[in-house]
Formats: C-alpha cells, sequence, structure tokens
C-alpha cells in the first residue's frame, strides 16, 4: 500500500465527500398511504369478482378455480338461480358463498387463468394486514365488485 | 456566599442541563434524518411537521416498555449501570465557558459553571469515569455478550484515553494553562500576530488525533465495537429494555454533545468568532453571539459524528488496538517532541 | 473542620466495606468509592493537581483493570478455593503481626506540630510543576527511568520468545 493509503484519511475524506453529496439528491421515499408506487401490468393482488355489463356477477360456481388453486385457498358453495333474480346473475347457476382464505392465498393467478367466464380477476391492492385468522377469509361480500351504478 | 450568586449559578446549570437533554433528545432525530438523508430517504416525518415530535414519542414508548431485569443478573448494580452512565456524561459540562462574561446592571455573569483551574484534567477524569456505567451494567446483566462488550468498552476507552492524554499534552505546552476559560480567551477573534489564534491552526495534529480518540471514547461509529450488533447482539446492554435502556443510549448522546463542546473550546476558539471585536457591537451582544457561535460550532461537530457514522464502516477489534496503540500513541509522542521543538527554536530566535 | 470528619469517616467506612465484602467485584466498587473520598481530601487540601491525577490514574484507569480482571475471573463460592485450616491461622498470625508492627510504630511518633504550608497554593498545577522541574528534577527524572524500565519488563515478560516456546 502507498503512504496515502496506509494513513487512509485520504480515503475517508473521498468517502464523506460521496455521503455529503448524498444528503442533496432525490428522495427515493414514496410516502405510502398518501402515494402509492405504480403497479406493473401483470401485478396481482387481492382478488374480485367480476360483473358483466349489465351489472350482473359472471361467476357460475362451476369449480374450476378451486380446484385449480394449488393452495387450496378457495371453496364455494352453489345455488340455481330463482325467478327474478335474471337482474343478478348472469348464468343459471351461481356462487352463493364463495370464500377465499388470504392467509392460504400465494397469489399465483392460476384461479384467474381457469376461469372460463371471466369471472375473476387478481387486480386489487395488497390485502391489508389483521389481527385474527378468522378476519382472513374473505366472502363475497369483500370479493364483488361493487354494482354499477345507474 | 451572596444569595445572588448562588442563584445565578443555579439558574445556569438548570438552563445547561436543560439545554443538554434538549439537545440529546433532538440528536436521535438529527441522527436518524442525517441517516435518511445520506441514504436517500427522508427519516422520521409523521410525528409532527418533519417529525419534530419524534423524540417526545420515543421517549413516551421507552416510559411505558415492559421494564425486564434478568432472573440471574445482579439487581443493584443492573440498576447502577445506566444511572452511572447518565450520571458521568452530564457532569462533564461543568467546566465549558460557554461565553464572554456578560454585564448586566453592574453585575458580571460568567457564563461558565466554575473555572476551576485543572479544567481540563476534570473533564479527562469524567470521561474516564463513564467507562464505569458500561462495565458494571455488562457485567450485571449475567450474559456473555453483555460482558464481551463491557469488556470491549473497558479496554478501548482505557486505550484511546492514552493517545488523548498525549495529545493534549501537545496543545497544553502551547497554551500553557490547563483552564479551559483561559484556553478560550487565548483564542480570542480569529486572526492575530500573523497565524491563526485558534488551536486547530496551531496543532492540527493534535486535534486530529484528539477527534479520532473522542470517537473511540464516545463509542461512536467507526469505534462502537461495544454495542457492535452483528457480533454481541447489542453488547452491554443486550438484557436492557425500557427506560435503563434509554439512560445507556441517551448517555451516548450526552457524551456526543459535551465531547463536541470540549471539541470547539480547545481547538475551535469556543465562543469565539471572526471579527468579533471589528462590529461595534457592545460588549453584551458580542457575548450573545459568542454562545451562538459556540452552538453552531457544537452542532457542526455532532452534525460529523453523525455523517461519520454513516461513511465509515466498523473497524475490526486488531485494527481498533493497533491504531490506539501502535499509531496514535507514537504520533502523539511525536507531536509533543515537534512542539517543544518548535517552541525552543522559537524563542531562540 | 466537619466536613473533613465527614470524609474521612466515610473513607474508613468503605475501605472496611472493602475488605468485609465477600463478592471481589463489590469489593472493587467500595475501592473506587474510597479513592473517591481521597480525591476529596486533596480538594480539601488545596492539592488540585494531586486530587485530579488521583481521580483519573486511580479511578479512572487502575481501577477499570481491576475490574477488568475480576469481571473475566468471575469469582463466586463454587470456584472460590477451599481453604485449609493453617492457611486460616498463618493468615490470623501475619495479620497480628502487621497490627502490633503498625500499633508499635504509631506509639513511636511524636505527635507533629499542626502543620502549616509556607505556601497554601502549593498544591496548584503550575507551583507543583516549578517545584517538580527546579527543586526536585532529579528524583523525578529518575522515578520516570524507574517507570520505564518497569514498563520494558513488563513487555518482556509478556512477550514470549516464539523459539522457545
Amino acid at each position: 500500500m502507498s503512504f496515502s493509503e496506509r494513513i487512509y484519511l485520504p480515503s475517508i475524506l473521498k468517502g464523506l465527500a460521496i455521503t455529503f453529496k448524498h444528503i442533496f439528491k432525490k428522495r427515493e421515499t414514496i410516502f405510502y398511504p398518501e402515494q402509492e408506487r405504480p403497479v406493473s401490468e401483470n401485478w396481482r393482488g387481492l382478488h374480485s369478482l367480476k360483473r358483466d355489463e349489465k351489472g350482473r356477477e359472471r361467476c357460475t360456481a362451476c369449480g374450476l378455480c378451486a380446484l385449480a388453486c394449488p393452495a387450496e385457498a378457495i371453496t364455494m358453495v352453489a345455488a340455481e338461480r330463482k325467478k327474478g333474480e335474471e337482474g343478478l346473475y348472469r348464468e343459471e347457476k351461481y356462487a352463493a358463498v364463495y370464500e377465499i382464505n388470504m392467509l392460504r392465498c400465494i397469489f399465483c393467478g392460476l384461479c384467474e387463468e381457469a376461469c372460463p367466464k371471466e369471472a375473476i380477476y387478481l387486480d386489487g391492492p395488497i390485502v391489508e394486514a389483521d389481527y385474527l385468522r378468522k378476519d382472513f377469509i374473505f366472502g363475497k361480500d369483500k370479493l364483488v365488485e361493487a354494482p354499477l351504478k345507474s | 456566599m451572596e444569595y445572588a450568586f448562588v442563584l445565578e449559578k443555579l439558574i445556569l446549570v438548570t438552563v445547561i442541563f436543560l439545554i443538554t437533554l434538549g439537545i440529546a433528545a433532538y440528536s436521535t432525530l438529527a441522527e436518524r434524518k442525517i441517516a435518511g438523508f445520506i441514504q436517500g430517504r427522508v427519516g422520521p416525518h409523521r410525528a409532527g411537521p418533519w417529525g419534530m415530535f419524534q423524540p417526545l414519542a420515543d421517549g413516551g414508548k421507552m416510559f411505558f416498555k415492559e421494564e425486564i431485569i434478568p432472573a440471574e443478573s445482579n439487581r443493584f448494580l443492573f440498576i447502577a449501570g445506566p444511572s452511572l452512565a447518565l450520571l458521568t456524561a452530564s457532569i462533564g459540562s461543568a467546566v465549558i465557558p460557554w461565553g464572554r462574561a456578560l454585564t448586566i446592571g453592574g453585575r458580571t455573569i460568567e457564563l461558565q459553571v466554575t473555572d476551576i483551574n485543572v479544567g481540563l484534567l476534570y473533564i479527562f477524569g469524567v470521561v474516564s469515569l463513564g467507562v464505569y456505567g458500561i462495565m458494571i451494567g455488562g457485567w450485571a446483566s449475567n450474559n456473555k455478550y453483555s460482558l464481551m462488550g463491557a469488556i470491549r468498552a473497558a479496554s478501548q476507552n482505557i486505550s484511546y484515553e492514552i493517545a488523548m492524554g498525549l495529545s493534549i499534552i501537545a496543545l497544553l505546552m502551547v497554551t500553557g494553562t490547563l483552564s479551559l476559560k483561559g484556553i478560550a480567551a487565548q483564542q480570542d477573534g480569529f486572526w492575530a500576530d500573523g497565524w491563526f489564534t485558534w488551536n486547530v491552526f496551531k496543532q492540527p495534529l493534535s486535534f486530529l488525533i484528539f477527534i479520532v480518540c473522542a470517537f473511540a471514547e464516545c463509542n461512536r461509529t467507526p469505534f462502537d465495537l461495544p454495542e457492535s450488533e452483528n457480533e454481541l447482539v447489542a453488547g452491554y446492554h443486550t438484557e436492557y429494555s425500557g427506560f435503563k435502556l434509554g439512560a445507556f443510549l441517551f448517555a451516548e448522546y450526552i457524551n456526543m454533545f459535551v465531547s463536541s463542546a470540549v471539541m470547539s473550546t480547545l481547538y475551535f476558539g469556543g465562543y469565539n468568532f471572526p471579527f468579533m471585536h471589528d462590529l461595534g457591537l457592545s460588549e453584551n451582544v458580542v457575548a450573545i453571539l459568542g454562545v451562538l457561535a459556540l452552538f453552531a460550532k457544537i452542532f457542526f461537530f455532532i452534525f460529523f459524528f453523525m455523517w461519520i457514522r454513516w461513511t465509515i464502516p466498523r473497524f475490526r477489534y486488531d485494527q481498533l488496538m493497533n491504531l490506539g496503540w501502535k499509531t496514535l500513541i507514537p504520533l502523539a509522542i511525536a507531536n509533543i517532541v515537534i512542539t517543544g521543538i518548535w517552541m525552543t527554536v522559537k524563542d531562540l530566535i | 473542620m466537619n466536613l473533613f470528619y465527614l470524609i474521612a469517616f466515610l473513607s474508613v467506612f468503605f475501605s472496611l466495606l472493602v475488605i468485609f465484602s465477600k463478592n471481589p467485584v463489590y469489593s472493587v466498587l467500595y475501592l473506587i468509592i474510597t479513592f473517591f473520598t481521597f480525591t476529596i481530601h486533596y480538594v480539601l487540601l488545596n492539592a488540585q493537581f494531586l486530587a485530579i491525577v488521583n481521580f483519573i490514574v486511580y479511578m479512572g484507569a487502575i481501577m477499570v483493570l481491576f475490574l477488568f480482571v475480576l469481571m473475566l475471573l468471575n469469582l463466586n463460592k463454587d470456584s472460590e478455593p477451599l481453604k485449609s485450616n493453617i492457611v486460616k491461622i498463618a493468615g490470623v498470625v501475619a495479620g497480628m503481626c502487621l497490627l502490633v508492627t503498625l500499633a508499635g510504630s504509631v506509639k513511636a511518633l511524636n505527635v507533629s506540630d499542626p502543620l502549616v504550608l509556607k505556601n497554601p497554593d502549593i498544591g496548584l498545577v503550575q507551583n507543583l510543576g516549578k517545584v517538580l522541574f527546579k527543586d526536585f528534577l532529579l528524583p523525578f527524572e529518575v522515578s520516570s527511568i524507574l517507570l520505564l524500565a518497569a514498563m520494558v519488563g513488563a513487555v518482556l515478560l509478556a512477550k514470549k520468545d516464539p523459539k522457545k516456546v
């Protein structure tokens, strides 16, 4: 090592200069709850059960998503559409109960791929934290899209 | 004893103590802010504007956390450790001259708690006591990591005290007094007799050794081996929680403040600032400006402590000991010899 | 004068605690307090330099090393070697001998005149330095050589010869 390397001071000064410059650089911080980072196109977040253009639920409770799910997070109970409910459900069979356990879900997106009716998409935000395990089982109240305003 | 005198000192002590606590508290915020800035972040910003209330929130958290005393520890010494650390850290500021004397209504008020004529050695003694808090706390925890941290602290402080003392001797040869008030008064203004009056320009090597030793004595990065978390969990305060942990951390920041004040006073002219006598201001205004100048210097040094912390990685233990014993002590002795020769030659001419 | 008696009482009290405490770490801590009371004595005698040097060297350095060693040894009841009765009797006899010698030498002393310092400021740094470097220059330098020799000896003892090991 040369003398200037051995006394270590020049390299300290160089380091100090670098860190000092960083003080005036642009901050990378994103103030999360107020400001959100843009997500990529193939982002997979919270599931949503879609409605069609008339505001009817698309899901027909075929169970392909539950079958495709590697984490076995999806359970559903199917029911038959009654007379007068045509405005609510698109198909003759619909999911009376549709639950996803968010603690089991690995957000792989296989349910989205398996769905023949284009009824489920993983296009929501990050699933929020909670205190109790039971609160992570999301039912239709949290999953189904808001009804169309007309 | 005059009552006015006692009252005056009492007020001064209280004010200095409160300022010390305030600065130490806000140093914790400043440290996190500066860490954030250097790393391209913003640091704490949620508690109040720019995170101004963060120290209060931290203090509140420390108070309300559970205090754990390990079952096999030595209960009395476990509590005595952090108390001693806090005590020794805060008594160091007693001999620092905060400014020129104020004159109010014919009364001269010294802005220094006490001017003992061995003031510099007093600071030295207080610094050397500082290690007891860490040692006692670390030993009483009955934990291997704590003990290792305590032992590291002890050997590090003793090693660097020697280099620190030797570096000061060269400075004392120039100043010829041990009183901090005298040293500050000698550095009057900025320029006199064709050279700077501030001691850093007279004894640059001494200052360099002193500041390195000050880092080591305060257990600050790059010499924070007593609490190096990747080897010793948290070093001497592994077993501490709640307010006792807070006391240890607080003591570190108070030490930083006091050593910044000592460095400003010894080497950077203390309360003196350039052109202080040429502005045509009254003595009292100059004194108050001097206090502000001293605090500006102290803040710079505190910033420097933090700046170094986020720049230089931690030393290895053998590197620390080599630097202390094989580099700084010989350098300090050489500095004494050079200063002696220079003073003799100057007298001859 | 009352202050002197208070401090003197504290010195004796804490030095007794040094002997009587069972835990060696407590002993060292009491010894530190004892040295602190000595520092106060020096301040009362207007020997500021001596006081502060006592403070730095004894309390700040030597006692730290004592504590350092004792913490590493971790002495407690289990690791303390058993002492045979012969050792205890020998200890008592030696202690008594010391007591007798001390008592005899105290008795042989005359009561000195109340100490009157010619120069009450002799303990201040400047005056002490002048005395040391003018009147007592030779003893001062000789003692420094003694310390140097001790240091060299310690280094020699600690440093093993790699060829012999």
